[in-house]
């Protein structure tokens, strides 16, 4: 049967809205960690919003970063500590709205780090604005008649820009969902560690996940929602394998 | 054989574990945690350790032992 399995030591208990999958990727995170033996050689650049919830979720070494900038003070942090394993841990708003530049720009400098976001379609913490990965139609605090693309532009798809646009070391998008796809996430994570490890460069692994609070549903509902209504815009998959 | 075992105190009865369980081994209880939060309750006969509640709970209820 099953081999026994054991929550993490580097893993606490955090703070997150029940059925948020941020708890699952913290796990993954520190699974992967643990299992390639860096628990205690890391250091987490953290976002603004839900990400900050890090702090309580994780045993290790954290910056607090300004909004948007946890991939700029994760650079400096990899100049600064060129041994350690460096990651950024943001949200979708943080990363790919306020802090657009930073995470574009360590991709184009290739730099060492990893990125992990979490793309919830909205800003959570601050509750439930319009994103840029907002899907059409959705409504948020900010879009209460539905998020008008035409006005708005279409949803973004960082991954896909990154891969296509520069030379990172991996980028793939997990989700936060049934049990086969946690799995396939942690293969990712692995992979986006081990690159870094191997000093192969960047790598970004998107999370999708749901935020049951902010969009009002129930968790079994909102992952119902998740698989049924934004992953079929959002595909799932590595866009940039190792080696490539 | 494997079975799981339970920190109620860090649930948030979410409710992903029960519907994820293939048995059906995982029931919602009106006991209030510390923190504030229904609790589930594990059945040990009907659970077979699968270990899939452990993977989908985002707050670490769940550990799988021999």
């Amino acid at each position: 049967m099953a081999k026994t399995k054991k929550i993490p030591n580097l893993c606490n208990y955090a703070m997150f809205c029940a059925g948020c999958g941020h708890g699952v990727l913290v796990r993954l995170i520190c699974e992967c960690l643990e299992e390639l033996g860096q628990e205690k050689n890391v250091i987490a650049a953290i976002g603004v919003g839900c990400s900050c919830h890090l702090k309580s979720g994780i045993n290790c070494d954290l910056v607090q970063s300004p909004h948007g900038r946890a991939a700029a003070v994760a650079t400096g942090i990899r100049r600064a500590e060129p041994d350690k394993i460096v990651f950024t841990y943001q949200g979708d708003g943080d990363a790919y709205n306020i802090g657009l530049a930073e995470t574009l720009n360590a991709a184009y400098r290739n730099e060492n780090i990893c990125v992990f976001t979490v793309n919830n379609g909205n800003f959570g913490m601050t509750g439930g604005q319009m994103a840029w990965t907002t899907m059409p139609g959705q409504k948020t605090a900010t879009s209460p008649r539905g998020r008008n693309i035409e006005l708005t532009g279409i949803p973004i798809k960082i991954p896909e820009l990154v891969s296509y646009s520069f030379k990172p070391a991996y980028v793939a998008r997990g989700a936060v969902t049934t049990p086969a796809e946690i799995k396939r996430l942690k293969g990712y994570i692995m992979n986006a560690f081990q690159a870094q490890m191997n000093k192969e460069g960047y790598s970004l692994v998107e999370v999708m996940s749901t935020c049951p609070t902010n969009w009002g549903m129930d968790p079994i509902v909102a992952q119902k929602r998740l698989i049924e209504d934004v992953i079929p815009y959002y595909e799932l998959g590595e866009f940039k394998k190792r080696g490539e | 054989m494997a079975k799981a075992k339970t920190d109620v105190e860090r649930c948030k009865a979410c409710g992903l574990c029960m519907h994820n369980c293939k048995k059906g081994a995982l029931t919602m209880t009106d006991h209030i945690n510390s923190r504030g939060y229904k609790t589930i309750l594990l059945d040990e006969e009907t659970c077979i350790g699968c270990g899939i509640c452990y993977t989908v709970c985002p707050d670490g209820v769940f550990e799988i032992v021999e």
